[in-house]
């Protein structure tokens, strides 16, 4: 099933003046339930913009957004109720983070909802679990934590709207690589845990690989390909010529392959390349998976 | 939306009142307001209209920059125009019950009307062809003598620098935190006064703490370099008056000096 859906989707910043710039023109898009997507496309791309279109931040300027097959600007008055089902979290979401407690700011978006009481403590407490919050924090300052915790508390206060979309824009920008490796496998979880569809933008080609079933490549306001990991990845010669980079461990095998070995030329993660690599000296691919 | 507050109405150019020494450009204001509220009759203010006229011409700011200036004082403008109508005794024109106007009002209203114009548009000539920086540095050097009455002229023009270069991104940063909050379903649009006002507080307190975060940084990468205030520091651009700058200051003195003359050759309208 469809979940998400562009057509024709543009949008042009200050048109009509001299400083006119199309950020995203005529992008056409469809998600399915439940899917990983990552997002990728260099610094000015558009992917920021194509991704607060989804959740009715920006209007487009021309084009429609799809959710669930109802146009999201068919009626402008419930716009609101689309950011309960498309979730959307910023790059470095802490600085949004206002209450007094932990608690509080988590309960933000769901008292925004209308829920009840009991609705929203169930929420909250189940939203800091996926992001492995400690429950001694909640009535602590969000102010007093750690950078890391502190993003965790702003994502918590995100998928506490149970949003059935969850985008992330780069979560796990400027954290240190363990606390990179936590958040995502977090987001992972909570992926497996209520099969809602994930939309993840990146810049680690690793992390995309091994996180994401489908990848979403932006570049220059247009949408260049859409398809699994697979499909993209084997396209490297077309990422690097826009400036994105691939997996490392791919651009070893595309050498090595250059280089006259009989290695798969498509391998873009470590396991797949360990297994490449055994089968290659004659212990066979099923060793370790 | 938000970005499309312009509050810096700096053009760039490269024409000859770009490259005026800032501090002449600012006693040449000084000089211009004087210019439009000395006349007394339409011929004077003919001149100081003709004055700030060339200054645009030769800093060629296009013409609808003035219209974007003035815009905002329109109901200044409006309500002194009618103030003057009504409430200047003479010769009535027009009567109707209490309400009168008189030739004399009319005449009033119209040069006040303009007086206000000109001097809206002389004024912002200074702000789109100088640079915030320079316009500070120019404030700082002419403010100069009162460092020796111990007041701080240097960190106040330093000061004024700061809050100019971080309008914009204060700005973008509200922006992102009003959008992040909007996706958390804040309602920032509807409801009544005390709702609305509400609503801000997830906007506010966001922005505060990165505003203390940000001066933080900022004082400290000032640190970083040594910065010490004001005493004995020494400046990379140093601001020199050249000929042109005098040229342009006998030209200003000249327009002053035909305006009061004028105002003795023809008779005063109030």
């Amino acid at each position: 099933m469809v979940v998400i859906e562009t057509k024709q989707l543009s949008y042009v910043y200050s048109e009509g003046t001299p400083f006119e710039k199309t950020a995203i023109d005529k992008i056409d898009l469809s998600i399915e339930k439940g899917e990983f997507v990552g997002v990728i496309g260099h610094t000015g791309s558009g992917k920021s913009t194509l991704i607060q279109h989804l959740n009715g931040l920006l209007k487009p300027t021309s084009g429609s957004v799809f959710v669930n097959g109802r146009d999201i600007w068919a009626e402008p008055s419930k716009i609101r109720k689309v950011r309960f089902e498309v979730g959307l979290v910023f790059q470095y979401p802490e600085y949004q983070l206002f209450e007094e407690t932990v608690w509080k700011d988590i309960a933000f978006g769901p008292g925004n909802m209308g829920l009840s009481e009991g609705e929203i403590a169930e929420r909250v407490g189940e939203a800091a679990r996926f992001v492995g919050l400690d429950p001694s924090s909640m009535e602590k300052s969000p102010f007093e934590l750690s950078g890391g915790q502190k993003r965790r508390v702003a994502i918590a206060g995100v998928l506490a709207m149970r949003p059935e979309v969850l985008i992330l824009d780069e979560p796990t920008a400027g954290l240190d690589p363990m606390g990179r490796d936590q958040i995502l496998g977090e987001i992972a979880g909570y992926h497996r845990a209520t099969g809602s569809t994930i939309l993840l933008v990146s810049h680690s080609m690793e992390d995309i690989a091994r996180y994401a079933a489908k990848v979403m490549v932006i570049n220059d306001a247009k949408l260049f390909d859409y398809g699994t990991v697979d499909e993209v990845f084997s396209r490297t010669g077309e990422l690097s010529a826009m400036g994105l980079s691939t997996p490392q461990i791919s651009d070893i095998f595309r050498r090595l392959y250059q280089m006259g070995y009989a290695v798969d030329p498509h391998v873009y993660t470590v396991g797949a390349a360990k297994n490449d690599l055994l089968r290659l000296i004659g212990k066979g691919a099923a060793a370790d998976a | 939306m938000l970005k499309d507050i312009t509050i810096g109405q700096y053009f760039p150019g490269d024409s000859p009142v770009h490259r005026l020494d800032p501090r002449m450009k600012i006693i040449l204001t000084l000089v211009f307001v004087v210019i439009i509220f000395v006349p007394d009759n339409p011929v004077g203010l003919l001149v100081g209209g003709l004055f700030a006229a060339a200054g645009y011409l030769i800093a060629r700011i296009p013409i609808k920059m003035v219209r974007k200036s003035i815009k905002p004082v329109i109901p200044i403008i409006v309500f002194t125009g009618i103030l003057n109508m009504f409430f200047v005794g003479g010769d009535p024109v027009f009567q109707l019950w209490v309400f009168k106007i008189t030739y004399e009002g009319v005449m009033l209203a119209v040069l006040m009307t303009v007086r206000i114009i000109c001097l809206i548009a002389g004024t912002s000539l200074l702000t789109y062809t100088t640079s915030p920086i320079a316009l500070t540095d120019g404030i700082e050097q002419l403010l100069g003598p009162l460092k020796r009455l111990r007041l701080p002229v240097h960190e106040l023009a330093m000061m004024m620098t700061i809050a100019l270069r971080f309008i914009p991104t204060l700005i973008e940063e509200t922006d992102k935190i009003m959008s992040a909050q909007k996706a958390r379903g804040a309602d920032l649009e509807s409801g009544g006064l005390m709702q609305r006002a509400k609503a801000l507080i997830p906007i506010l307190i966001p922005l505060f703490v990165s505003s203390f975060r940000r001066a933080d940084e900022l004082a400290l990468a000032m640190e970083c370099r040594c910065y010490r205030g004001g005493e004995g520091r020494t400046r990379m651009k140093q601001l020199k008056y050249c000929p042109r700058d005098f040229a342009a200051l006998a030209i200003g003195f000249a327009c002053l000096g035909l305006v009061i003359g004028l105002n003795l050759i023809f008779p005063s309208v109030y």
